[in-house]
């Protein structure tokens, strides 16, 4: 009786069509922070995300912030590495342009590179939420 | 080009970015958005403030 009524649930349930969009939209919110919202038309949403967590991530540059790389060596710089690689696109950019060479002399700078890694982490929030948004769990 | 922040309003911006942050992916309205984000920036700021004074009783 039970698996007759959890038959019927099922035939009544609308069938959503197959997207790429739960592949799509956390891979372009990873790169570009706030897309993975904005190519969902959350257009505001995505926006917010997009000054919000690149204003955090350029702001931590401009205070001279350290950027860490893969081969850190101990614990410390790969979970700084880890945090870092949230920010995607600024990430790349950044280290292909040779920034965040800081050295953390001074007490602001080791804010800036908190704020980089904060930002990082932020837009894994961001990329769970657009992912979230895509299988349809979150209007 | 460089920026000198003094420690509040680095703390400031801090609160402010990642608190809207917060507030999208937390929450599902836009009405709980806006109350989970002045929430976050409130208690944010508040801390910090909290633990200043904390720190200047501790020192005294």
């Amino acid at each position: 009786m039970a698996n007759s009524t959890t038959t019927k649930a099922k035939a009544a349930e609308p069938a959503r069509p197959a997207s790429m969009m739960p592949v799509i939209a956390p891979a372009i919110g990873w790169l570009i922070p706030g897309a993975g919202h904005l190519i969902q038309r959350h257009w505001i949403r995505g926006l917010l995300l997009l000054i919000s967590i690149t204003a955090l991530f350029v702001l931590g540059l401009m205070m001279q912030g350290h950027i860490y790389k893969a081969n850190g060596g101990d614990i410390l710089d790969m979970l700084g590495f880890i945090g870092d690689l949230g920010a995607g696109g600024m990430y790349i950019v950044t280290l292909a342009m040779n920034g965040g060479q800081g050295a953390i002399a001074f007490a602001i700078a080791d804010y800036g590179t908190k704020f980089m890694i904060v930002a990082g982490l932020l837009n894994f929030i961001a990329v769970a939420d657009a992912y979230h948004i895509a299988i349809g769990k979150k209007q | 080009m460089t920026i000198q922040l003094s420690h509040f309003s680095a703390a400031f911006v801090f609160a402010l970015f990642a608190s809207i942050v917060f507030g999208i992916t937390h929450r599902e309205t836009t009405r709980d958005m806006i109350r989970y984000g002045l929430y976050c920036f409130a208690m944010f700021l508040g801390g910090v403030l909290v633990a200043g004074w904390a720190m200047w009783l501790i020192r005294r």
